[in-house]
């Protein structure tokens, strides 16, 4: 399976966009000591870009660049969200809420609870009628969202745009579902024979022992305790560019299979 | 797209387990909604709760798992020779070659709710809710892979009510690319505090038994279900999955677009996957939740493209409102009335609204459907259209 990338984007707390990210990868400049305040995605309006949750607030942001850069028009595409645990502040509101006064929970919390609420927004923000998909797969998810994203570019033969997403943990619910900061990628992904910066040749595969590829920029410990953490090592191979080595990125796709991605420059 | 066949498929809802019983109830016109008594503050309204989930925990071996949801999709397995089926399946073509693509809305979050009921002094997780499997969406898809012993990918689809839907469309493209030789579709909602009182918050929920495109109808009745099937390229027997439109509204989180345009797009779509004409449709199983806007959107999109001989009704007066599982929920009464020549009618309603067509019925019909549609609408303004053929159509 080939497709090529048109846009990258990245968004950690402490590395705002991708291209202080790929410096950070690429040992050139050392990330920021402090935080950066979450995105305020220019999709939303004003009151609406302060009430968004985390969630909405970085997919957005994130979707916006990697369109920016692919210089696509975002209504046009059709989009995969990946989100391991969705947003965890709105699930602790609503536990926590439950508990106290059930029937004062707000209706806006409620409509933002679902998992495709970066979803929703993303195409009710871009007036896209094109489909979207929100999907988790716990640990694997963002090679689950890779390979649906990958699998609509290649059955229906058009741009498909990709986005993965977690953010912090909070209350309670942080204790068995740990995850700091804000982590967010977007990819636009096109057919093979479109134009792109870098190939994607994409295959499954099924291994009791899996290899993966592990994190090794100085930018993974600064993203470690994100629960998608595990998608730095595409990001890495899509900085290091052809001084990336020639083995492909291999990345937890089920228990016992992995996704193994080929990133080579055009 | 190349249709797939649906060897076996199994649903359960307050209606009924299985195939059989949940027949039975809709020839007969039993629904499953009953006033609501789900939770320790219930709310005035009805619901499809299925019964005895509490004194069914998982099997020891599946104990990390252990929740509502993941119990009502436990026993939802265990109809319809549905297990004997996808291990027949695993024979075939290996465990490690069939895929599992599951919708929810809400997934095991009751379990969160639960542990928040009773914390720790430390304000952590009391010792027994400490499974960090269950507190996340894919606690549904993750369970099913394990409890069915397969080992492909794995994915748990999360788009509110068109979740269970979309799920079909997912694992075609999967087995279209070959990435996959067979695959376990299907979806599991449970009630929970979130959607009761989510819902709630929204005012649609109804204080009587939903009354789908009733010019009276005053809102959803939340319900519980599990459903699967299991799509394959060929088997000797079972209906046809064949086709799926996907569209989204673009317009508002919880409201549909005022013409219908997200739910005409995933029409024309699923009609130009199947290789479908409108009047080629027998029956069409409509998302028909009882609430306003909905059903005044639906009905007219209905009306608009299909004609008179076109036979569609809404089943939520028999199972509630299943959410996140309503889309193998209603996939799975489709196929019943392919497979049975009984078209299921409008349960509860009463006076239909004047928006409808000819097409939306109140009784039951007897009579042969060759080919037909489901359909999902969801928050977010995601839907979903899919497409079944009976079995010695293709």
């Amino acid at each position: 399976m080939t497709v090529v990338v048109q846009g990258i984007a990245f968004w950690a707390s402490r590395l705002p966009g991708w291209e202080l990210a790929r410096e950070v990868i690429l040992g050139r400049q050392p990330a920021p000591a402090t935080a950066s305040p979450r995105p305020a995605p220019g999709l939303l309006a004003p009151t609406e870009r302060r009430r968004a949750p985390d969630t909405v607030a970085l997919a957005l942001e994130v979707a916006s660049r990697a369109c920016a850069a692919a210089g696509v028009a975002a209504h046009e595409l059709p989009s995969v969200f990946a989100s391991t645990h969705g947003d965890l502040a709105i699930s602790d509101y609503m536990c926590a809420t439950l508990v106290s006064t059930p029937t004062l929970i707000s209706p806006i919390k409620f409509h933002n609870s679902v998992h495709n609420a970066a979803a929703g927004y993303w195409s009710i923000g871009t007036g896209s009628h094109a489909s979207y998909t929100a999907l988790s797969a716990y640990h694997y998810t963002f090679a689950a969202g890779l390979l649906e994203a990958v699998t609509q570019v290649l059955c229906d033969e058009r741009t498909v745009l990709y986005v993965a997403f977690d953010v912090e943990a909070k209350g309670p619910l942080a204790t068995v579902s740990p995850s700091s900061g804000l982590l967010g990628t977007a990819l636009v992904l096109a057919p093979a024979q479109y134009p792109g910066s870098h190939r994607l040749s994409l295959a499954q595969d099924v291994s009791d022992a899996p290899q993966l590829t592990h994190a090794r920029s100085p930018a993974a410990a600064v993203v470690a305790q994100n629960v998608l953490a595990n998608c730095l090592p595409l990001f890495e191979a899509l900085a290091l560019g052809s001084d990336a080595p020639a083995t492909p990125t291999v990345l937890p796709l089920s228990q016992r299979s992995v996704l193994r991605v080929a990133v080579e420059v055009l | 797209m190349q249709p797939l066949r649906i060897p076996a498929w199994t649903l359960c809802s307050a209606a009924g387990d299985g195939q059989a019983a949940t027949l039975e109830a809709l020839r007969t016109r039993r629904s499953g909604l009953k006033p609501n008594d789900f939770g320790s503050a219930p709310l005035p309204t009805w619901a499809g709760r299925v019964l005895g989930l509490e004194e069914q925990p998982l099997p020891s071996q599946f104990a990390d798992w252990d929740c509502r949801n993941n119990r009502l999709a436990w026993r939802g397995l265990q109809s319809d020779g549905f297990l004997e089926a996808v291990a027949a399946t695993r024979e075939r073509y290996g465990a490690e070659r069939i895929a599992v693509v599951v919708g929810t809305s809400t997934s095991s979050i009751g379990a969160s709710e639960e542990a928040y009921c009773r914390l720790a002094p430390d304000g952590g997780y009391p010792p027994d809710m400490r499974r960090s499997i269950i507190h996340t969406p894919h606690s549904l898809g993750d369970f099913v892979q394990h409890a069915l012993q397969l080992r492909s990918v794995a994915v748990t689809v999360a788009t509110a009510c068109s979740s269970s839907a979309k799920v079909f469309a997912q694992a075609a493209r999967l087995m279209q690319l070959g990435l996959a030789d067979a695959a376990v579709v299907g979806g599991v909602d449970t009630l929970c505090g979130s959607v009761l009182f989510g819902f709630n918050s929204l005012e649609l929920v109804s204080r009587q038994p939903c009354m789908p495109f009733d010019v009276d109808r005053c809102g959803i009745s939340l319900g519980e279900a599990a459903g699967f099937a299991l799509l394959v390229p060929e088997a000797s027997a079972g209906p046809w999955f064949i086709g799926y439109g996907e569209s989204s509204d673009a317009h508002h989180m919880s409201t549909p677009h005022p013409e219908g345009r997200g739910a005409r797009l995933a029409l024309d779509e699923v009609l130009r996957r199947a290789a479908l004409e409108p009047h080629q449709v027998d029956y069409i199983n409509l998302h028909g939740t009882a609430s306003r806007k909905n059903d005044e959107v639906e009905a007219a999109a209905i009306a608009q493209l299909f004609p008179a001989t076109t036979v569609a009704s809404s089943t939520k007066g028999w199972t509630g409102h299943t959410l996140g599982a309503a889309g193998i929920v209603e996939a799975a009464i489709t196929l019943l009335a392919l497979e049975h020549a009984m078209l299921p009618g409008t349960l509860n309603t009463r006076s239909l609204d004047a928006v409808c067509g000819p097409q939306v019925r109140l009784d039951n019909v007897q009579q042969e459907a060759r080919r037909a549609l489901s359909l999902s609408f969801g928050f977010g303004g995601s839907n979903c259209a899919l497409a079944f053929a009976r079995s010695d159509v293709h």
